[in-house]
């Protein structure tokens, strides 16, 4: 039998119609951008990094290897636990106490012939720009707000005029329960995760006297015991939300309360979820997410169709809460955004020239103007107008040089004035020796 | 792929920013910057000033109070605030330094404010939790409390709750309880 044809289960049957949807045009496709016969080759060579490895993780990587990428990273710095196993398909019971991105990695190669995904067990703040830099693409599976931030604020600081391949699109997918959310961010031209902070909503609290006088759930008595109880009576000097002990002693308390209030339904697996604020994760949701995930990756690097982010909507939501519902829409960029609103301005300045001289030159300058500037860097807070004790803290500073302040050619300075309420300006430091 | 280039080419005319310095240098977390922001919008007028254990560290401070009107009047009080890397889309960390008689504060500190818990919104910057502490030494609310004695005590009798406020701000016992010193 001839080895080319595509028989069932076969590799050309494999990648038969994902090649009819990236090398031919569809009705959608824009002309300028699709060039059907290089697509294969050009995603031969791309490299995508995918952040997480956990429930949406998994999907990902699998669906991205099934969508022809053959160049995969991987980065989590999370072990496997038992409770991942209903729904991040990639571990078995074996795998409980390895590395998510280590197994998951192995796994998709495995399955999947050709594609290479390198796997780092480690945070992504342990990478730095060069790093990150060699991506064209990031697709992020996180579960933490404070991660997501992070990789926002340091692709859009990436991007550089001057370097052609420095604006790396971001695709991010979020679940909680039966709810999630697909987009795509192209940092600096399209709103970044910061400006759309406000999408996500802070996990619901119950108010402190509600939990105090009046529960009236379960929950609210498991509160009670975490917010109130420990610390009246300290049971252990920190509380360990992964220690059983700990987590016993919080049950236990919530049950007699529960008692008191005659509510029902306190239980340990309760109290669990509860002290650690675990939302059940819902595999459906995740896959259904993943999948809209990898469709845009597929999408921005064939162009075989028009792709969320530039310059339509650029968010998906969706809830399966009562039935199924969808929502596309595009979510402006914030002018104010501190990340992405006012981009690091260079600012030439003399290292051997004091603070005051900054803070003068700050409102003479053309490109600043501002009067009344308080000024801070990573870890340092340089001069403050107000309140007015750290004025009087920050005011010895004024008469001290650049060098002295132990700032560096190339850190960043926030810049804040009230004449600019809801503007803080960025500038990044380039030293330069004035001449004599 | 997509044509992002030519996007950020086109998006670039209108705009005028410079190139990067590359590298690993030094950057203002988004937290940190609204933090400032917020800092230096702050209005603290005559009864609130603020104290900074280390002025690098914008995302830790005290707050203290002395309300100069309301049964509070005369008293003294700190608040300690923390700012965790989440902020603004989680509120800041808020509790009262002393143990004192309040309806809405126990006696760990703890603060029943709407706006630190339940009602927090990115929206609200620091000087609306300010004002909100303010405005509990003025009107300790006895429908949300934290204290339940305090408040039962301001619902049935307010002029004895008056004397109690004043005999717990003197350092004195309620109830059998010993509360801190807190006067001016």
């Amino acid at each position: 039998m001839a080895s080319a044809e595509a028989y069932p289960g076969s590799e050309p049957a494999r990648w038969k119609y994902l090649d009819q949807i990236r090398t031919r045009a569809g009705p959608f496709t824009d002309p300028d951008t699709f060039y059907g016969s290089k697509v294969a080759s050009e995603m031969d060579r791309m490299n995508v990094l995918v952040i997480g490895a956990g429930g949406l993780g998994c999907e990902i990587l699998k669906n991205l290897a099934l969508s022809g990428f053959k160049n995969i990273h991987v980065i989590d710095m999370d072990t496997i636990d038992i409770s991942n196993l209903n729904r991040q398909f990639l571990f078995r019971q074996a795998d409980v106490g390895k590395y998510k991105a280590e197994v998951a990695a192995a796994f998709v190669m495995r399955r999947v012939k050709g594609v290479h995904i390198t796997a780092h067990n480690k945070m992504i703040q342990d990478f730095d720009e060069d790093f990150y830099m060699k991506f064209q693409l990031v697709v992020c599976g996180l579960d933490s707000i404070e991660a997501r931030r992070w990789i926002n604020a340091t692709l859009v600081n990436m991007v550089d005029e001057d370097i052609e391949d420095s604006v790396k699109p971001l695709i991010d997918g979020g679940t909680e329960g039966f709810k999630g959310q697909a987009r795509v961010i192209i940092p600096t031209i399209t709103s970044c995760i910061e400006c759309q902070l406000d999408m996500h909503a802070p996990r619901a609290a119950v108010p402190l006297c509600t939990l105090a006088s009046i529960p009236r759930q379960p929950e609210h008595c498991i509160e009670w015991a975490h917010v109130i109880a420990w610390d009246e009576e300290k049971p252990f000097p920190k509380l360990d939300k992964d220690d059983p002990e700990h987590i016993t002693w919080l049950y236990q308390k919530a049950l007699l309360r529960a008692r008191e209030f005659n509510i029902p339904g306190v239980t340990y697996s309760l109290t669990q979820g509860v002290v650690k604020n675990i939302i059940p994760a819902i595999a459906a949701t995740n896959s259904v997410i993943a999948a809209a995930c990898c469709n845009e990756a597929l999408k921005i690097s064939s162009s075989c169709a028009p792709a969320l982010g530039y310059p339509a909507d650029n968010y998906m939501m969706y809830s399966g809460n009562d039935s199924v519902y969808t929502y596309t829409f595009r979510h402006e960029k914030k002018d104010d955004c501190p990340v992405c609103g006012n981009l690091a301005r260079d600012l030439v300045v003399d290292p051997s020239g004091t603070l005051r001289d900054l803070v003068d030159s700050l409102a003479v300058r053309p490109e600043a103007q501002l009067k009344k500037p308080s000024l801070r860097a990573q870890n340092k807070t340089l001069y403050m107008q107000s309140p007015a004790s750290l004025e009087e803290q920050t005011r010895p500073n004024l008469d001290r040089t650049l060098v002295e302040l132990g700032l560096g050619d190339g850190d960043e300075v926030a810049v804040t004035d009230p004449a600019f309420a809801t503007v803080s300006f960025k500038f990044r430091l380039v030293f330069r020796k004035a001449a004599s | 792929m997509l044509k992002i280039w030519s996007m950020k080419k086109e998006q670039q005319k209108a705009e005028n920013a410079e190139g990067a310095a590359g590298g690993k240098k030094k950057k203002v977390t988004a937290a940190q910057l609204r933090v400032q922001k917020d800092l230096s919008e702050l209005s603290l007028g005559t009864t609130m000033k603020t104290e900074f254990p280390d002025p690098d560290n914008i995302l830790s401070f005290i707050l203290h109070i002395e309300p100069d009107e309301g049964m509070y009047r005369g008293g003294k009080f700190s608040f300690t605030f923390n700012i965790t890397p989440s902020f603004p889309h989680e509120p800041p960390k808020v509790q009262c330094r002393e143990k004192i008689y309040h309806p809405n504060i126990d006696l760990e500190g703890k603060v029943c404010l709407n706006i630190l818990r339940e009602d927090w919104k990115p929206v609200l910057n620091l000087n609306a939790v300010i004002v909100g502490l303010q405005f509990l030494f003025l009107e300790p609310n006895a429908s949300d409390p934290l204290n339940k004695e305090a408040a039962e005590d301001l619902r049935t009798n307010r002029e004895g709750f008056k004397r109690n406020v004043r005999a717990a701000m003197a350092g004195g016992s309620v109830k059998g309880v010993i509360f801190d010193r807190v006067q001016k």
